[in-house]
C-alpha cells in the first residue's frame, strides 16, 4: 500500500509537471526573468498546487496517515543562516538553467545528456552538502 | 501561448493532488530534494524503498506521455555543460542545506503557512530574479 501510494503520488506529480510546462527551462527563466519577457505560468502552477494541499493539511487535523503512524510534526520557526543561504544558493541555480529538483526527474526522458550531467552534478552537490552545511554553522559561531 | 496559464494552473493541481496523496496516504511531505536528498547522504535507510518509488513515478509518467504526444517535448535547456554543471551543484548543495526546494518549500510549505516555506520562496525567488538580471541581462551569458 505505501509503495502503490509512492508511485501514485510520484506519478501525479511528474504528470503535473509535464503538463504545466514546468519542465520547460524558458518558461522558469521566463518567470525569474522580470525585466525580460516575463512569463506568469509559473504562479499559476504554483497557486493550482497549494490549493489541494492547503485542504490535505486541513484533512489531516484529527488523523492519522492511511499507512499509519504519525503526520510531519511543524519544523520550529527557526529562520537560521541554513535556510536563507541554502535557498539563495538554490535560486542561483536555478536561474541560471531552469531547473529544479522535481523536474529534473520529471525530464529526465526527453533532456538529453544536459539533463544526465544535470542530475549527476545535483546528486553530488547533495552528497556534499552535509559538510558545507557545517562549516556554514562554523562560521556563524564565530561570527 | 494564450492557453499557457491554463495548463499550468492543471498541471499544478496534479502536483498538489500529488502532494495529498503522499502527506495523507504515507504521511510524509512531497519535497523532491528531501527525497533525493535522503537517498543520496543515507539518512534514508529504512524509507529507501519508497524514495525510489516515488521517483520511479516522476520518471516514468512523462515518459509515456511523451510517446503518445503528438509535438515531441523539449526543455530547451542551455547545452553549456560548464552552466549545467555549475547550476546542478548549486541546486543540490542550496536545496539540501535550505531542507527543500519549490516543491517542499513552496507547494508544501506555503500550502501549511509555515514561515520557513514562505521565508525560503521568497529567497529562491529573489535569488533567480537577480541571476536572470545579472547573467541574462548585464553579462548576457544565459
Amino acid at each position: 500500500m505505501r509503495l502503490f501510494l509512492s508511485f501514485l503520488a510520484g506519478g501525479l506529480f511528474g504528470t503535473g509537471l509535464f503538463f504545466s510546462g514546468m519542465t520547460d527551462t524558458t518558461k522558469v527563466q521566463g518567470w525569474l526573468d522580470v525585466f525580460g519577457n516575463w512569463d506568469p505560468t509559473l504562479a499559476f502552477v504554483m497557486g493550482g498546487a497549494i490549493i489541494p494541499m492547503f485542504i490535505a493539511w486541513r484533512l489531516t487535523e484529527g488523523r492519522a496517515p492511511l499507512v499509519g503512524g504519525n503526520f510531519p510534526q511543524p519544523s520550529r520557526p527557526e529562520l537560521d543562516r541554513r535556510l536563507i543561504v541554502g535557498s539563495a544558493m538554490f535560486g542561483v541555480g536555478w536561474g541560471l538553467v531552469g531547473l529544479c529538483p522535481g523536474p529534473v526527474f520529471a525530464s529526465l526522458s526527453y533532456n538529453g545528456w544536459g539533463g544526465v550531467w544535470f542530475l549527476l552534478a545535483m546528486l553530488a552537490g547533495m552528497k556534499v552538502a552535509p559538510k558545507f552545511g557545517m562549516q556554514l554553522d562554523r562560521r556563524m559561531t564565530k561570527a | 501561448m494564450e492557453t499557457d496559464w491554463l495548463w499550468g494552473l492543471a498541471g499544478g493541481g496534479l502536483i498538489g493532488l500529488g502532494g495529498a496523496v503522499y502527506l495523507l496516504g504515507n504521511g510524509r511531505i512531497m519535497g523532491a530534494s528531501g527525497i533525493v536528498g535522503g537517498l543520496v547522504d543515507g539518512t534514508a535507510k529504512k524509507t529507501a524503498l519508497e524514495r525510489i518509488v516515488f521517483l520511479a513515478g516522476v520518471v516514468l509518467l512523462p515518459l509515456v506521455l511523451q510517446l503518445f504526444s503528438s509535438t515531441p517535448k523539449t526543455t530547451h535547456m542551455t547545452d553549456n555543460v560548464i552552466l549545467i554543471v555549475i547550476a546542478g551543484l548549486l541546486v543540490g548543495i542550496g536545496t539540501r542545506i535550505a531542507n527543500g526546494c519549490t516543491s517542499g518549500h513552496g507547494v508544501c510549505g506555503i500550502s501549511r503557512l509555515s514561515l520557513r516555506g514562505i521565508i525560503a520562496t521568497v529567497f529562491y525567488i529573489l535569488a533567480g530574479g537577480l541571476t536572470l538580471a545579472v547573467f541574462r541581462h548585464g553579462l548576457g551569458l544565459i
